[in-house]
């Protein structure tokens, strides 16, 4: 697929009177995927996101929507829609209003039809005549969607989409909105400081650290080959020895020694935390150094004082400098 | 628990016996404060009394008025002070409640005063209802930015990206947010408004003695059962519009 980008930010930078908080931030959405914007709470993503739709202005470059600079245009001048943390549902209307009100604003026929229509997108038809406080957070979150789609905005932003649901019901959402996005074919970018959202929703993830770009890339890319340390702390845990880092999942642990060929260190079991699905072992290998293996749990016999040899393929290491 | 309730008991009657036996006195018959029967003879003469007439009218028109606006004011204030946050003027508009009426009456008269050597000018209706805009304003203020602050601010942005602009979306969304806050803010104002007898009494001209005014000239002249009527009338309506307000912010 040859690259047909939707939306380009160049060089944008952002400085508040307390901080810089966007400094030279350059990225590109490919049109009709679903962008993750990550990083840790501070580190710009929620500016940048305010920039694309027009509540910030850039101090300095250009973001592009299909071409078009639309860094000096007001919020009401883009074709660009907002799923706010907070879904900021009109509290003062129905539903149905609230997702004809953009509409109403352009002036467009059809109001009904295309509220309704919408509204069935999201499963919430039946639900047209409440108003949003008698709606429960999933159905907020969707009454938001069908609100932003109904547009049929070039982008659609969403900013922590997840954050303010159940946690029971993250999950089910997040294939919910993944399929949703596939449907309606609208480029969505998204600002989460949640890795494991970012991994198991989006095509591509931008990852941010104070103000800057640190990488862009798959899921698989970010997490399988991090371009350095951030990264690779950010996303899952790390073992460092030096400049060699292995996740805790490809670290194995044994009784006896492994075959030949293998990177191995002689420890101690020093902590064995249950989570569930599998057991968290933590091993000491001299000189204070603690390793961390992931041990299915049907595979686990080690307890803390044991005597173990802890090691993990060569591919498994990454070289990263500090 | 029991001595709890005798407690607020007492608080109440302490807060409320004086009007109770000021409104059963304005039945009584008799001139003095013996009950000698069932009369309404006093409220027959109130509403007879050209002066109190005139002076009701005048009330009633400078509290609209004055109420009218100082909401309106008071309202956009409110907005500015929310969206510019500044210690400075949000510090400065509450001087305003600090200040002793008498303080705020003789500065207002000293200012007229200069204004009059500039401009033809004499003291009268227009600079009571000023004056009492003056005084309104804060409390407007305080009522209404009490409601934004606790307003989601991002209504406002999803208003503006879902195509309104800056106006549109303060009055398709801000403003229904506001409006309980303003409705009681209005009648908060207007019960200030007609309630004030010491900055009203320096400021007022010949042709705006308000009802305070009247009543407290009379009640100098000797106590009259037609004031005890009068006042009964005042708290019935005032506090029918405190029951108003109520109605109206919990609907």
């Amino acid at each position: 697929m040859p690259p047909d980008p939707i939306l380009q930010i160049r060089q944008v930078s952002k400085t508040f009177p307390s901080h810089k908080a966007v400094d030279q931030v350059s990225m590109t959405l490919e049109r009709g995927e679903l962008h993750a914007l990550l990083g840790p709470s501070g580190c710009g993503k929620t500016t940048c996101l305010r920039m694309v739709a027009g509540f910030e202005t850039p101090d300095s470059g250009e973001i592009l929507l299909n071409g078009v600079d639309i860094a000096p245009l007001k919020p009401y001048q883009r074709n660009v829609s907002t799923v706010f943390q907070s879904y900021a549902l009109f509290p003062h209307l129905t539903v149905f209003d609230n997702v004809a009100f953009g509409l109403r604003q352009r002036g467009e026929k059809a109001v009904r039809d295309k509220v309704m229509a919408s509204l069935e997108m999201v499963q919430l038809a039946a639900k047209a005549d409440r108003r949003p406080a008698q709606m429960s957070g999933g159905e907020k979150q969707r009454a938001a969607l069908a609100r932003s789609l109904v547009l049929a905005p070039d982008l659609l932003l969403l900013d922590e989409p997840l954050s303010a649901l159940d946690p029971n019901l993250r999950q089910q959402v997040r294939h919910e909105l993944k399929a949703l996005q596939r449907r309606v074919g609208i480029t969505f970018l998204m600002v989460t400081h949640d890795q494991e959202e970012a991994l198991s929703l989006a095509d591509r993830i931008t990852l941010l650290n104070q103000g800057r770009v640190e990488q862009v890339g798959t899921p698989q890319e970010i997490y399988l080959a991090p371009a350095n340390r951030f990264t690779a702390n950010f996303l899952g845990e790390m073992n460092w020895l030096d400049d060699v880092g292995v996740r805790p999942e490809s670290t194995r642990l044994s009784h006896q020694a492994p075959e030949p060929g293998v990177r191995v260190h002689p420890g101690q079991v020093t902590q064995s935390t249950f989570l569930g699905d599998c057991y968290h072992i933590q091993a000491e290998i001299g000189g204070g150094r603690q390793l961390m293996a992931r041990v299915p749990r049907s595979q686990n016999g080690y307890h803390p004082g044991d005597r173990v040899h802890v090691w993990w393929q060569a591919a498994d290491e990454l070289h990263l400098p500090q | 628990m029991r001595l709890l309730s005798i407690y607020a008991v007492l608080a109440y009657a302490f807060l409320h016996l004086p009007l109770l036996v000021l409104t059963v006195f304005s039945f009584n018959h008799s001139r003095f404060t013996q009950w000698e029967g069932l009369s309404l003879r006093w409220y027959t003469q109130a509403f007879a009394d050209p002066a109190l007439r005139e002076a009701t009218l005048n009330s009633l028109l400078i509290g609209g008025a004055a109420t009218a606006l100082a909401t309106a004011l008071g309202t956009l204030c409110a907005y500015a002070l929310w969206k510019k946050k500044s210690p400075l003027f949000a510090g400065a508009l509450y001087l305003s409640l600090m200040t002793p009426e008498i303080v705020t009456g003789v500065a207002l008269l000293a200012f007229y005063q200069w204004l009059f050597h500039l401009l033809d000018l004499q003291l009268g209706m227009f600079t009571v209802i000023l004056a009492h805009v003056s005084f309104c304003l804060a409390y407007v203020v305080i009522v209404v930015i009490a409601r934004l602050r606790t307003m989601d601010a991002t209504l406002e942005e999803a208003a503006l990206d879902l195509g309104a602009n800056e106006l549109q979306a303060f009055y398709k969304v801000t403003l229904p947010q506001l409006l309980p806050a303003i409705i009681s803010a209005a009648l908060l104002a207007f019960t200030i408004s007609f309630d004030d007898f010491v900055i009203t009494s320096l400021v007022a001209g010949v042709d705006s003695e308000t009802l305070p005014m009247v009543m407290y000239a009379t009640a100098r002249r000797g106590v009259s059962p037609v004031l005890n009527a009068v006042s009964t009338v005042i708290v019935l309506g005032l506090g029918g519009l405190i029951l108003l307000s109520e109605r109206l912010q919990t609907k």
